[in-house]
């Protein structure tokens, strides 16, 4: 029995942070190159519709998840030229694709889907990584999605690429000092361009793999705050792709307990449960954390010649 | 030459230029979706302008995002991101309703204890994220982020409780009717104020029909005070000092931590308002439970920005926002286009707020190569 619980709670943890994860990288991919993208909420919404729907009329989940990743990054794209090119304020910038977003998401939606706010079930789901439905209980809890593991080698992925290629020692300088990065050759704008798509096609995967694993069709409220949990756990990961990931399992298990059944009959409210993980949050900053700093250069447009 | 220059340096040019680039992002969608934009845009004016009582509702939709937009712009002066307004506004909620439910005092004291209880609420829960800032260093974007969600479960959790649910519904019991603040809530409905309203028909609509309230005039009161904060006092200039460069300011003598804890409580205060002037003026007059965030706080960030952070510029950006988002529902009642259309509307003009920084910059070197042209 405890063993059954366990499992379940360790399995929900994951399947629940799966989408968190993607977002939290996409996050961490724009920051450390110095792009602020606090529209990791609408790139994950606008990759859920089209995961969802492409999922939903090929049949094929597969096709939808690659699709999403695409779409987010077309997304993304607005946020680059806004941010790179025209130097705007990215914080702005990011509000207006969390606006955008989900509009376009929702207006497509009732134009394919005859009136209707969701789209139909996808066919298929992504698979899980033992196959189908296991007899053993605790077999069945820890058969993950495939976007779990997915997840974590794009954790692993991103850190090796940071830490462990010229390709991220550039991306760590254009977010530090841009302009120092700019006198050794390396072009700060593409660099820039690079990693605001790329954060865009992570947040599309992110939002995908919430309607294609977890639940099975696109609702309005399939991503209702993931993106600024994402966001969040970006600052409380200080900026790294392993940081994130633990903050991201940590708000994930947190999902988990408030719809564990082993606590339905206990005298804690449910509402009390659900927001103990946002507290314990606060108190692990307060307690081990501390100061969370961001990239230099994060948040500012790079002006040459400007000091 | 220069003068053009001197138009394209307004702030207010740029935004002209955002909410058109808006209007014509939607026509685009709108005709590539097969619907004929100009019956849209009819529908939506209509939809605002037409009826005495529609135009009441855009200001009742109004109010509470011109209040936390103000919260908003107030601490992005003082260079802090209070994406936290969400939870201050709930919050504020929460507490506004339990006083005004708990109390039953006569209005003149019942009024300004449920409104100040909410206030009360907002700025504590602002002011948390200030106190966690300056004293840990704890980024407010993470705490407030976190601060939403933690008002997001209290709310639901008193709506559930036993001792606020009112039985057979998904709210908590509603305020008393003594903290109501519409305008001449008892006189409009009894027989002699029927009796003169039979012959206004203007009057007699919005009154009756619309829950107007004082809570756009408390609001243009909390711009106007906003503005004399920030621009006509000492502190209001140590703030300023402080969003421009902490360090400076630091240097300069004036207390960096001590005035991040003050703006968040004056952030969180003006989003808390926002809830009691809601709970006490709009029907049903109490919190219900929420499924997902109503988007009272984050519609604020949109409005601060459509306004460039100015006080009195929220005043304006609410009313165009609330229009749109009042105006918008008939534009899917009227000729069947997905009401979404409103919210890309309104992010492409957030969008092109952000790209429209660039026109002024733009007029400088205009303005530059005039004067060059002109020494030659």
């Amino acid at each position: 029995m405890l063993l059954n619980n366990l499992s379940l709670l360790i399995g929900n943890t994951f399947m629940y942070s799966a989408p968190l994860i993607f977002g939290a990288l996409a996050g961490v991919i724009s920051e450390r190159s110095g792009v602020v993208n606090l529209g990791i909420e609408g790139m994950m919404t606008v990759g859920a519709f089209v995961g969802a729907a492409v999922g939903y009329f090929s049949g094929n989940a597969w096709v939808g998840f690659l699709l999403a990743g695409i779409a987010g990054g077309l997304f993304a794209l607005l946020h680059a030229v806004a941010s790179v090119t025209f130097k705007a304020d990215q914080t702005i910038s990011g509000i207006a694709l969390n606006l955008i977003g989900p509009g376009l998401a929702l207006f497509l939606c009732r134009l394919t889907f005859s009136g209707a706010t969701m789209t139909q079930p996808v066919p298929h789901k992504l698979p899980k990584i033992l196959g189908g439905a296991q007899r053993n209980i605790v077999a069945q809890n820890f058969n993950f999605d495939i976007t779990v593991i997915l997840a974590f080698a794009a954790m692993i992925v991103l850190w090796f690429v940071l830490y462990r290629t010229k390709w991220g020692l550039r991306i760590r300088s254009v977010g530090e000092h841009p302009a120092a990065a700019d006198t050794l050759g390396i072009n700060v704008n593409r660099t820039r361009y690079g990693c605001v798509i790329t954060s865009g096609i992570l947040a599309g995967l992110g939002g995908a793999s919430m309607t294609l694993a977890v639940i099975q069709q696109f609702t309005p409220t399939a991503i209702s705050g993931q993106g600024f949990i994402a966001l969040a756990a970006v600052i409380f990961g200080k900026w790294t792709p392993q940081g994130a990931y633990g903050a991201c399992l940590l708000f994930g298990f947190a999902q988990a307990l408030s719809v564990f059944p082993g606590l339905a009959h206990t005298s804690i409210p449910p509402e009390i449960l659900a927001m103990m993980p946002y507290i314990l949050t606060i108190v692990v900053l307060i307690l081990f954390v501390g100061r969370s700093v961001a990239p230099k250069s994060d948040g500012l447009p790079y002006e040459k010649g400007v000091r | 030459m220069e003068k053009t220059a001197k138009i394209l340096k307004k702030p207010i040019t740029s935004t002209i230029i955002a909410i058109v680039c808006g209007f014509a992002v939607a026509a685009i969608v709108l005709a590539a979706a097969g619907y004929n934009p100009s019956a849209a845009f009819g529908a939506l004016f209509s939809g605002i302008f037409s009826k005495p009582k529609y135009i009441s509702n855009v200001i009742i939709k109004a109010t509470p995002i011109t209040l936390t937009a103000l919260s908003v712009a107030f601490a992005y002066k003082v260079g802090l991101f209070n994406i936290g307004a969400e939870g201050q506004y709930i919050i504020g909620a929460v507490a506004a309703n339990l006083v005004g439910y708990l109390c039953n005092f006569p209005p003149i004291i019942q009024i300004p204890l449920v409104v100040l209880s909410g206030v009360a609420a907002g700025a504590l829960w602002g002011g948390i994220i200030g106190f966690l800032k300056a004293k840990f260093g704890i980024h407010e974007v993470l705490t407030s982020i976190m601060f939403n969600w933690i008002a997001f479960y209290i709310s639901n959790w008193v709506v559930s409780s036993a001792r606020f649910h009112e039985p057979n519904s998904t709210a908590a019991y509603p305020v008393n009717p003594s903290s109501y603040t519409m305008l001449l809530p008892n006189w409009k409905t009894s027989d002699a104020g029927l009796a003169v309203l039979k012959g206004h028909k203007a009057l007699r609509e919005v009154l009756l029909k619309t829950d107007v309230n004082f809570g756009f005039v408390i609001a243009i009161a909390a711009a106007v005070f906003v503005w004399m904060l920030l621009y006509r006092s000492t502190k209001g200039y140590e703030l300023r000092a402080v969003g421009l460069n902490r360090d400076a300011a630091e240097f300069a003598g004036i207390s960096v931590n001590k005035n991040i804890i003050i703006t968040m409580l004056i952030a969180g205060a003006l989003s808390g308002l926002a809830a009691s002037m809601v709970i006490t003026g709009t029907d049903p007059h109490r919190i219900s439970t929420l499924s997902a965030f109503e988007n009272n706080g984050f519609n604020g960030l949109s409005v601060a920005f459509i306004a460039g952070s100015s006080p009195i510029g929220c005043i304006f950006a609410g009313l165009l926002f609330g229009g749109l988002l009042y105006g918008g529902q008939s534009i899917q009642a009227n000729i069947g286009a997905p009401s979404e259309i409103i919210n890309i509307m309104i992010g492409t003009i957030v969008f092109f707020v952000a790209l429209t920084a660039v026109i002024p910059k733009l007029a400088v070197r205009l303005e530059k190569r005039g004067m060059h042209n002109a020494a030659k």
